[in-house]
């Protein structure tokens, strides 16, 4: 989707994704030329709908994990269904705060493995050494995480 | 002052979503995975009941015992059977940039809903109470393009595709791969299972997908009734086999050779 600036006639850029709660998706947009931000809010269902497709509203600068679409979404998976502690490529890389550590804990064992390797991506790729709290809910609003 | 709207390709700057290309990139992701894949065979019938998980996965040994190399795909996400009957226990091994099937029974390659759900536990999504309708259907087809894509196949000379009943998951198939599939019709002997299937394969046809044939399964007295031949007369296509309830292992070997 695009949108418009109808007063100055200017495609406006997209801005910032962010995930405020209660299911809600805003992407926020802003006019190049009078710097009018206007924020796009889809409601719950919209975004189970776009997150059902396996897209996400903004793009995304991290590829797509094996079987994202089902393990970010199926809640009756296995603990065991997955051999994949997610640490491969990435783990002389980046390390975890105890905070960041014990909230991942805390993420399904089903889809725990996916969830980190898809974190530590996003902090390799922009240079972050550390992952904390701040850092994952930085990661889910920008790759578009809806419910990770 | 009337508005000025203009339309969305007026816009020439990029559409930082891009969702177009990236359902672009999904499909190109299913034709890539595939590529090494000789050939694609649906296992389908209109019908519940009439054994085709039994039949994919007794054909696809047949095929491996002979020499092919046979990956089973169980796209009945909701009562998948299929791991079960090849022995094709998980976990499934992520390994870089996909997940690798599980080597069942005479090497057979499979992977399905079986090795992510927990045992006895339905296929259940996460999201808002009350509207499921409307997104759980796309979930699904998410799924099984991920099953097509996401999952190493690697070089195969046949994949086989164990369908649900119904025409369904068949229209997905045949959107999400390259081009569109051979096909296997099961049916059993009575009258009412070929109204189904003969639905389900005028439904094949019109996708433009090659009928390989009709198998026959549950051949025998307890099912009377001639839906193999009458839907083999209809279609022109070969009756492929006639399988009994308690088939002999030369059947499948006799199947294998003309699949």
């Amino acid at each position: 989707m695009k949108f418009l600036c109808v007063e100055c006639d200017r495609q406006m850029t997209f801005e910032e994704r962010r995930l405020p709660g209660d299911g809600t998706l805003a992407a926020a947009f802003k006019c190049p030329s009078c710097g009018r931000v206007v924020a796009m809010l889809t409601n719950p269902m919209e975004t189970r709908l776009v997150a059902s497709l396996g897209v996400k509203i903004g793009g995304s600068t991290v590829g797509p994990e094996p079987l994202e679409t089902i393990r970010a979404n199926v809640t009756s998976g296995r603990p065991d269904a997955f051999t994949d502690d997610g640490q491969r490529t990435t783990e002389h890389a980046v390390t975890w705060s105890a905070e960041a550590q014990d909230r991942l804990s805390r993420v399904p064992t089903f889809v725990r493995g996916m969830v980190k390797k898809i974190y530590a991506d996003y902090a390799k790729e922009r240079g972050i050494d550390e992952i904390t709290p701040a850092v994952m809910d930085t990661a889910r609003a920008e790759l578009g995480l809806e419910g990770m | 002052m009337p508005l000025h709207i203009r339309t969305y390709h007026d816009l020439t700057e990029a559409d930082r979503s891009g969702l177009g290309e990236q359902v672009g990139a999904q499909r190109r992701r299913v034709a890539e995975r595939l590529a090494p894949v000789q050939r694609v065979v649906a296992v389908m019938s209109g019908k519940g009941g009439v054994g085709k998980s039994f039949v994919t996965a007794f054909l696809a040994r047949a095929l491996a015992r002979a020499g092919r190399r046979v990956g089973a795909l169980d796209a009945d996400l909701n009562g998948p059977t299929l791991a079960r009957l090849l022995d094709a226990r998980g976990p499934l091994a992520v390994t870089a940039g996909a997940v690798e099937p599980v080597a069942g029974t005479d090497g057979v390659r499979c992977v399905s809903m079986a090795h992510v759900l927990e045992d006895g536990k339905p296929l259940a999504f996460k999201g808002p109470e009350g509207d499921a309708f409307i997104w759980r259907g796309a979930l699904e087809a998410a799924a099984l393009r991920e099953l097509l894509g996401d999952v190493a196949w690697g070089a195969l000379d046949v994949l086989l595709v164990d369908l649900p009943p119904g025409v369904g998951r068949l229209h997905e198939l045949v959107d999400l791969l390259p081009k569109p599939p051979d096909v296997l019709t099961v049916t059993i002997p009575t009258r009412e299972s070929a109204d189904a299937v003969r639905r389900a394969l005028h439904a094949a046809r019109e996708r433009g997908t090659r009928l390989l044939g009709v198998i026959e399964n549950m051949a025998g007295p307890q099912f009377p009734g001639d839906a193999g031949d009458a839907l083999a007369r209809e279609f022109a296509i070969p009756l492929l086999a006639r399988i009994p309830f308690s088939p002999q292992d030369a059947v499948w070997g006799e199947l294998a050779a003309r699949i």
